[in-house]
């Protein structure tokens, strides 16, 4: 049971950390531009694909620093040609682009690349065990994963509070006309912001891509649950991202090893379960089965009960 | 002017979609229905290789009844709504044999729709021939007289594994993981029933259901799987689900034998390779590329040399259209009606000498089942999959005659 | 159908004015009568009937969108819902023999759709904006993940089945052939056009539309908006469950991808390509895009890609969707000067062509070569041409006919322009 309850959080900080790199940007972007960036998973995607594209030829550790420079250069252009673009549309138009996008980057990759798994692997470098515990190795490879992360949740915090870009950026959260006023160069400073977000996006797709699997699927998969993270933590929110992450994180790991059910629950409580009737079902699932939901029923009554999110102070 | 582009793509589409009617009858038209666009894509574009390998092959001898085959193919995006367009579409060009394998909830779509096209459309009947949809239900509640099955379902598939497992003295412990819908739901209930049959002293330590499609990361159920103590892991996943569980539990040292249906879909291989689980990883299939008889190798070899290096993936495809093709001339007619009759009960010899049969109570194909692991290539083994270097390396061959499941089937024969 | 139009017709009502007010709806139904007159095949009728329900459905979608500016990302579960119970009321009614006839069924749907409406349009209606747009991606994936564990009732992946000629005839009718089921489908589907065509003249529809435009404003003179927002949403959610209730009928199955995030998506694209703001877009979007999904696959295995690209260039240059691009010719239309820009038109056609053609070609040859060359070979045969996607030729052809299309374009878009609003405006207003 002790290795279990490890292990479980070992990955769901990990998995909770990943979000982190993904949400965090996400949520920068939404605040300042007030855009739901649906292709936000995609820019993770890009970011696989090109660390395997770069290992490929110059190895992992250029791929580390050149893929997310790349997708931000990306980023930025897909902001200055596009969005400003449909920006004076509205909000709503602005959105459906990013979703349209979304679709568009899928069907290139899955045309460069193929609809399978492309073999992605962990650099030779950390591909060892980094400890073994109740005879369960746990990769390098995560461990290094997790440093990343941390790191680069430090750098963003240094930079969001001690640099004058991120007061800028911080302003701009909150009082976005106030900064326009104020002579800064709004449009550029969302394009910066969009291609920085896409940027980290990326690294989290290189370091996730060999860790993971890296396929055409993969930012659909994990596109909605960012949505949770950024609304559930509060529109805006940095430290509310960090921590709606790892709770996401934690609940998802944790909820697969739990097997119990609502009709267990009843027996043991000496209730006895109904077995007839359409939702007789409704009894017989697991929590395991039930643990990818969860964010979504977290989603839904936060937004009935505290609109603003956990620790937003905004509604939109 | 992007909408003028878009109205001039669809004033096309609208043109060369419903022009097609007319149905010509100067060739055998066989349409395959399956995935050609998405995540399965892969799947059913190798699927259009092996048909029309097959029907090359039948012209060139000559067709059927003094006719050419031709194959129609048609992208059903794995929706079951989709797949009855497509059939209807296939049925407008002049196809009467329809082809469909992969995805359960198109395949139970497409037996709905058969039956109830011949009923409503005496005289122009259709026949659908499935080569790789496992639910067991369409041989047993859902029987249908114009449904035919050439791949073991799920129950035949299991009914093999656990007669192989009943010899091995040294599998204690075995953990179910399955995906949360009808297939995976048909695994876990038969390796349940089956093992507690076969092997009582077998213990079932975990009993796993996960979403479909969903996982990202499988650590936790690795971790979970190790906490259990299994030996033994028995799972129907396919896709990524089949690919990411191997990864995880490569890289958690988990060191358990993985019994699969699937592991051998596309991608399978390189995965399995990937995670450097040799010899972990067994699949139950009808036929595997090292199976040593000439006339399976050359069949392979050819093959492969026209198509790029992959591998003969469907046995049961070349048992189809064999089958077919011998019915049809038997029946000396290419109306479903009529040669339909003499597919049900057909005893066939199919390529690894072996004989197989049509069971005519429920339409189910019965053959000798291969359980393989995937290794690195060794001496004796001829083919290797993906190019990886390694092969399915024979472990088992279990007899037709312990493959044998009933059925609860009551065919309603047509009037 | 726009508001000019509809306030013009007066009170009076001259012969002049019906045929004003009504002879767009005469028109509508006449097309539909005379359709399968002329696409006779099995699945030109299939693809008609999936038009007649999409066409419900994505103006019941209109209606949050459109009319009052809620964006819903899971209004699939409506449609889904629906479906399925008016599968298991088919079932029911032909296991019991029940004097219901099958065309009253949609409206079992509709109730369905209508009941959840007002269950989940309590919660989430309170808020607009991006609080009720998250809401209803989290109860669209809610309802999509449960629809695959409550199996007794959504029927897990395969779905549930019913048997439409298993129930009472109706005058005679057994809706066997699908051209009976096109029939009734058109009925629902003509219906309900004009029953939420009528929904946007009612006062409340207008308030719908202020709730939109300047929610403040509408709090002030005395209106809540969340009941504004509430009431449409269940009506939204009875549309949608008709719709749903029509395609049990079409297809005789409904599945977890009727009500998956999926469909939410698509009824979304559909609305917005064919143009939310004016009644008859959602009409034009749902037949473009049933067509492009039925037709464009067997076209070319890139046919995602081109979805893609013409959603993500028509938000781009063209917001206002087929119907914005329609409705901007309404004022030549009544100045009669119509006839003026169609010589440009005919100009402008070559630039077009040309990108269009140089598009085709370089996603076409990207496409073979990248993912079929591997196992077919890299010749391919493209617009009758048959070439080498390995060779470099047909990239450079490709490439220039797009420069030159932009280099017209730049050339003579101006012109245009210039000519298109001296037509609209008159040769004062135009610049």
């Amino acid at each position: 049971m002790l290795e279990l309850v490890i292990f479980s959080t070992l990955n769901g900080v990990l998995y909770g950390m990943l979000l982190f790199l993904l949400a965090s940007g996400l949520t920068l972007i939404f605040s300042m531009m007030g855009v739901l960036n649906f292709a936000h998973a995609s820019f993770y995607m890009l970011g696989a694909y090109f660390g395997f594209q770069i290992s490929q030829w110059l190895g992992f550790w250029v791929a580390l620093f050149v893929a997310p420079v790349l997708v931000g250069l990306i980023g930025a252009a897909v902001e200055r040609w596009g969005l400003r673009t449909v920006h004076k549309w509205g909000h709503v138009p602005e959105l459906l682009f990013t979703f349209g996008l979304a679709f568009v980057i899928e069907e290139l990759v899955q045309m460069i690349w193929g609809k399978l798994p492309v073999d992605y692997r962990v650099p030779a470098a950390l591909d060892f065990s980094a400890f073994e515990l109740f005879g369960t190795t746990y990769p390098a490879f995560r461990m290094f994963m997790l440093l990343i992360s941390v790191a680069i949740f430090i750098a963003l915090l240094l930079v969001l509070t001690r640099s004058r870009i991120g007061l800028i950026i911080q302003a701009a959260l909150t009082h976005p006309n106030m900064v326009a006023m104020l002579g800064h160069n709004v449009p550029k400073v969302f394009m910066m912001v969009f291609g920085f977000g896409s940027g980290l996006a990326a690294i989290a797709g290189v370091i996730a891509g060999p860790a993971l699997v890296t396929q055409p699927s993969m930012a659909h998969v994990l596109g909605p649950i960012l949505f949770v993270v950024v609304v559930f933590g509060g529109l805006g929110s940095l430290p509310g991202a960090f921590i709606a992450s790892l709770l996401i994180g934690l609940i998802q790991t944790f909820a697969i090893a739990v097997n119990y059910s609502i009709g267990d629950l009843m027996t043991s409580i000496g209730v006895a379960r109904p077995l007839q009737g359409t939702l007789s079902d409704l009894w017989q699932v697991t929590v395991a089965q039930v643990g990818p939901v969860v964010p979504y029923l977290m989603l839904v009554l936060i937004l009935i009960f505290r609109p603003t999110g956990l620790m937003g102070t905004r509604e939109s | 002017m992007p909408t003028r582009h878009g109205t001039a793509l669809a004033v096309a589409a609208l043109a060369a979609g419903l022009s097609m009617t007319a149905p010509a009858w100067s060739q055998v038209k066989i349409a395959f229905i399956d995935p050609l666009s998405g995540a399965m894509a892969p799947i059913g574009e190798h699927g259009v290789k092996h048909f029309q390998y097959m029907i090359d092959k039948i012209n060139a001898k000559g067709g059927v009844n003094g006719q050419k085959m031709e194959l129609l193919t048609y992208d059903n995006k794995l929706s079951p709504q989709e797949t009855v367009i497509a059939a209807q579409k296939a049925i407008d060009a002049g196809a009467r044999i329809l082809t469909l394998g992969n995805g359960s909830g198109a395949a139970a779509a497409m037996i709905d729709f058969v039956n109830k096209h011949n009923d409503r459309n005496p005289g122009k009947e259709v026949v659908y021939l499935n080569y790789a949809a496992v639910d067991p239900a369409f041989t047993n509640d859902k029987c249908s007289y114009w449904h035919f099955r050439w791949d073991a379902h799920s129950d035949i598939k299991m009914q093999a594994l656990t007669s192989y497992m009943k010899g091995k003295p040294n599998i204690k412990k075995v953990y179910l993981i399955n995906q949360d819908y009808s297939f995976g739901h048909a695994v876990r209930k038969a390796a349940n029933e089956m093992l507690k049959a076969k092997r009582p002293d077998i213990q079932i330590v975990g009993d796993e259901l996960h979403p479909l499609a969903k996982i990202t990361d499988f650590s936790p159920y690795i971790a979970k799987i190790k906490a259990s103590g299994a030996d033994s892991v028995i799972t129907g996943n396919w896709g990524s689900d089949i690919a990411l569980l191997l990864k995880a539990s490569a890289d958690a040292g988990l060191q358990v034998d993985y019994y699969t249906y699937y592991a051998g879909g596309a991608g399978g291989p390189t995965s399995v390779k990937q995670t450097g689980l040799k010899d972990k990883v067994f699949q139950i299939t009808e036929g595997i590329a090292n199976i040593n008889t000439p006339a399976n190798y050359a069949w392979e070899e050819d093959f492969r040399k026209k198509s790029a290096g992959h591998g003969w993936w469907y046995p049961r495809v070349r048992n189809e259209m064999e089958m077919l093709a011998a019915a049809m001339n038997e029946a000396k007619s290419n109306n479903p009606k009529v040669f339909a009759e003499k597919l049900r009960g057909m005893k066939y010899k199919n390529i690894y000498g072996k004989d197989t049969y049509m069971r005519a109570e429920d339409h189910q194909f019965f053959q000798d089942i291969y359980i393989s692991a995937l290794t690195p290539m060794t001496g004796d083994m001829k083919f290797d999959e993906e190019n990886t270097g390694w092969g399915w390396k024979l472990t088992a061959t279990i007899p037709m005659g312990e493959t044998d499941v009933a059925t609860s089937c009551k065919m309603a024969k047509p009037s | 159908m726009s508001d000019t139009t509809a306030s013009a017709a007066s009170r009076s009502l001259s012969a002049m004015d019906l045929a004003k007010r009504y002879g767009i709806w005469i028109i509508a139904a006449a097309i539909m009568l005379v359709l399968p007159k002329i696409f006779t095949s099995g699945a030109a009728l299939t693809t008609m009937c999936l038009m007649g329900i999409m066409i419900v459905f994505s103006l019941s979608y209109n209606m949050l969108l459109g009319q009052t500016g809620m964006l819903s990302f899971g209004h699939a579960v409506y449609y889904g819902l629906g479906g399925f119970l008016a599968v298991h009321a088919m079932n029911t009614i032909a296991g019991g023999k029940l004097p219901i006839p099958l065309p009253v069924v949609p409206l079992v749907g509709g109730l369905m759709g209508l009941v959840f409406g007002i269950i989940f349009g309590a919660v989430s209606t309170r808020r607009a904006g991006t609080v009720f747009a998250m809401i209803s991606l989290g109860l669209g994936e809610l309802i999509a993940s449960l629809s695959l564990i409550l199996r007794g009732f959504f029927g897990g992946e395969e779905g549930i089945t019913a048997n439409r000629t298993k129930m009472l005839t109706f005058w005679g009718v057994r809706f066997g052939p699908q051209i009976e089921v096109y029939y009734l489908i058109a009925a629902w589907c003509f219906v309900c056009m004009v029953a939420m065509y009528a929904f946007t003249r009612t006062p409340l529809g207008r308030l719908c539309n202020a709730v939109r435009d300047n929610p403040e404003r509408t709090e002030f003179i005395g209106y809540s908006t969340q009941m504004v927002r509430f009431i449409t949403f269940c009506i939204s959610g009875f549309f949608a469950g008709i719709a749903g209730g029509l395609a049990a009928i079409n297809f005789e199955l409904m599945n977890a991808v009727n009500i998956s995030g999926g469909q939410s998506g698509v009824v979304l694209l559909m609305s917005f390509i064919g143009g939310i703001g004016h009644f008859a877009g959602p009409i034009l979007g749902a037949v473009l895009v049933v067509l492009l999904q039925v037709f464009l696959s067997d076209l070319t295995g890139a046919w995602m890609l081109y979805f893609g690209l013409l959603f993500v260039l028509m938000v781009m240059f063209a917001p206002g969707g087929m119907a914005g691009l329609v409705m901007l010719h309404l004022p030549l239309a009544r100045r009669g000067t119509l006839h003026r820009i169609l010589p440009w038109y005919g100009l402008m056609a070559i630039p077009a062509a040309m990108g269009l053609g140089g598009l085709i070609a370089l996603i076409e040859t990207a496409h073979h070569q990248l993912v079929r060359t591997a196992n077919d070979g890299p010749a391919m045969t493209l617009f009758g041409i048959a070439y080498n996607s390995n060779s470099i030729l047909p990239w450079l052809v490709a490439l220039a006919l797009m420069a030159g299309a932009l280099l017209l374009g730049r050339k003579w878009g101006p012109q245009f322009a210039d000519a298109f609003g001296t037509a609209a405006h008159g040769a004062e207003t135009g610049k």
